[in-house]
């Protein structure tokens, strides 16, 4: 009833391209925004900061970064992990070799050198795919977890492997508050993200997606697949090491080389499978949904349990987990392949013709 | 030199292992064209349902270990088909005709899934497993070399039951009915179907028969390491395996799994102290890549001949 574009009339190119061109869509975008970096913080306790704001907002970060690669390149990738790890330990690198830097101008560097990185590592997609190129970036992955245990320089030659990131601050502000924390990652994830969303709009996206879609006739009319391919895992890996990189300093604070290991890879490619691919609002939702269950299950499952007499403990709650997230990721894949975002378009177009269809 | 044969002789042992995991993959691949994750978590699984048998018949009803043996192995293979029939009923049927990087998807959600459901069901301990193979290490040509070279008689039985299998699996495939029915299925799916073969239930057999190789494989792994969740990582080491050999060839699975054992453990032993060691965990993948680089499809996959 309130959502019609009746009388919303495109008038100039401008209006015509735009990423919202329902008046609607901006409004309650905006309030979104609004609400996540004005109200938010005056309502949510440091619980709720440290257990799902921060996690959620760095991930949808991550997962926004591994979607441009899967959702919208179609290069399968298994070794998301690694370039989150990349981004953590360059960062911690530029921070510890050159200590004027402002830790968040480390974490940017951070995520150009995991660009290098993934472009790298994305050499080998020009002559492999699918399954191919899968088990190629699981190269990545462990030659990343064994290169930051092992090689002794980039830890700074910490006996333990643990390190510790530098205190975070702004021009002598101090912004090591749950508060701080989560309105920087704020920051950092809404502004890659509208980015990204303009990048996948414009002729690189458009590559990527020919590439995607079928990537011989791309090549045919004219997509170069190794400049589509490359700069898809430059852009990917600079937002997967930007996200590893606030996912040290600002949520972890210190962290040994296991915080990125391949079960954070899967964690974001799940994220995305039940989010939808190649969708940046997805993403978000993806990571948000990953976040969430396991708390939800941890609370409500013993509970659950009680009713029926059993003792539900941790180990087995953990493996209820493992079993409800391999169900609901073959449900989306059998139900809904594109994810929590097209159910949300589907509920847009349902909202459209509400309460009168046809 | 004895040692370089020790080292190689012991690399190859390991290698046929990863071979009997990579071979699970392989024969579902070849019949389906499903990348099967789950195969590692199909080997925890017989591995948990064998070792919990056995403990139970053995110490709680008594049996005689041959007999508490057996009733393992039945017990396992029935859960490996339970799987079986539960993949092709509730999973693939669903999602015939999608791509396969879905389908891959969906095994990664399966693998979840089993390796929950095994754990919740048989526990999440380290269960040492006894089925019988001998395990004292010996000393063989000890006239060629001083000292000899020392190999584990697990391994060489590991070797043994992987031939076996090999031989086996190419008897079935070539000289049966279902074997060839199977090969039907492999080459095309469509016509297979239209001479009359029954796809449903031969991807329920497929799948039945990479749970029993599976089955062999989490028993061998078991004896040697002790059944625990680890195994299910041995998913991600025959992936290498599967790159060298090709996804569709049984013997691209063997002949990449010596590779990969025996390059991996040579690397670790000669060029690990250069590098700081521990460089087995991601060797056998750039070895595998490197190769990719050259030969796409793997050492006997079928050519990959693309058409728009």
């Amino acid at each position: 009833m309130f959502y019609r574009e009746a009388g919303q009339f495109k008038v100039s190119y401008a209006a015509d391209q735009a990423v919202f061109p329902i008046a609607q869509d901006r409004i309650a975008m905006l309030a979104l925004l609004l609400i996540a970096f004005l109200v938010v913080p005056f309502v949510a306790s440091e619980y709720v900061y440290r257990a799902v704001l921060i996690p959620v907002v760095i991930l949808s970060l991550a997962a926004i970064g591994l979607n441009v690669l899967m959702g919208y390149c179609g290069q399968v990738s298994l070794g998301s992990g690694a370039f989150m790890a990349v981004g953590a330990y360059a960062a911690y690198n530029f921070a510890i070799r050159l200590p004027f830097l402002n830790p968040f101008v480390c974490i940017l560097l951070g995520g150009f050198v995991a660009a290098g990185v993934g472009i790298a590592f994305g050499v080998p997609s020009l002559r492999i795919k699918g399954f191919y190129l899968a088990c190629a970036t699981l190269a990545a992955q462990f030659f990343a977890d064994w290169a930051f245990l092992r090689i002794k320089w980039f830890t700074n030659y910490t006996p333990s492997g643990s390190i510790n990131a530098p205190p975070l601050e702004i021009l002598g502000v101090d912004l090591s508050s749950p508060t701080a924390n989560y309105i920087v990652c704020l920051v950092f994830t809404v502004v890659l993200a509208i980015a990204t969303k303009n990048i996948v709009r414009g002729h690189i996206g458009r590559q990527w997606m020919a590439i995607r879609d079928m990537d011989i006739a791309a090549e045919i009319i004219g997509v170069q697949p190794m400049y589509a391919k490359l700069t898809a895992f430059a852009v990917s890996s600079f937002l997967i090491g930007v996200a590893g990189g606030l996912w040290a300093f600002v949520y972890l604070g210190s962290w040994e080389p296991a915080a990125f290991s391949i079960d954070r890879s899967f964690q974001l490619m799940f994220m995305i499978i039940i989010g939808g691919l190649g969708s940046i609002l997805g993403s978000v939702l993806g990571a948000a949904f990953i976040v969430l269950l396991p708390i939800f299950l941890n609370q409500a499952l013993p509970p659950f349990g009680a009713l029926f007499g059993w003792r539900i403990s941790t180990a087995t709650v953990s493996h209820f987990e493992a079993m409800i997230f391999g169900a609901l990721i073959i449900f989306f894949l059998i139900v809904e392949p594109h994810g929590l975002a097209r159910l949300w378009s589907v509920a847009k177009e349902k909202l459209r013709l509400w309460p009168f269809p046809h | 030199m004895g040692f370089f044969l020790e080292v190689l002789i012991g690399g190859l042992l390991a290698g046929v292992l990863y071979s009997l995991v990579a071979l699970g993959f392989v024969l579902i691949f070849k019949a389906s064209g499903v990348f099967n994750f789950a195969q590692g978590a199909m080997v925890l699984t017989a591995a948990l349902a064998l070792v919990r048998t056995l403990d139970i018949a053995q110490k709680e009803w008594h049996w005689p270990f041959w007999l508490a043996l057996v009733a393992g192995f039945l017990f396992a293979a029935f859960v490996m088909a339970i799987i079986a029939w539960a993949s092709e009923r509730l999973v693939l049927r669903k999602l015939v005709n999608q791509e396969g990087i879905i389908l891959f998807m969906a095994t990664i959600g399966m693998t979840f899934f089993i390796e929950g459901l095994a754990q919740t069901v048989f526990g999440a301990d380290v269960y040492p497993l006894n089925i019988g193979l001998p395990k004292e290490p010996i000393f063989i040509l000890e006239s060629v070399f001083d000292g000899g070279i020392l190999v584990n008689e697990l391994d060489i039985w590991a070797a043994v039951i992987a031939g076996l299998l090999v031989a086996g699996l190419a008897l079935f495939f070539q000289r049966t009915r279902i074997g060839r029915a199977l090969r039907a299925v492999a080459d095309d799916h469509a016509a297979a179907q239209s001479v009359g073969i029954p796809l449903n239930q031969i991807w329920f057999i497929v799948w039945l028969v990479a749970g029993l190789v599976a089955l062999a494989a989490g028993a061998v792994w078991g004896s040697k390491l002790g059944v625990q969740f680890s195994l299910t990582l041995l998913a991600l080491k025959a992936l290498p395996v599967l790159i060298l050999g090709g996804f569709t060839s049984v013997p691209g699975a063997i002949i990449g799994g010596l590779i990969i054992g025996a390059g991996e453990k040579l690397a670790e032993v000669f060029l690990g102290p250069m590098m700081g060691g521990g460089i087995e965990i991601w060797f056998a993948y750039v070895l595998a890549l490197l190769f990719l680089l050259v030969r796409p499809q793997g050492l006997f996959g079928e050519r990959i001949i693309e058409r728009v």
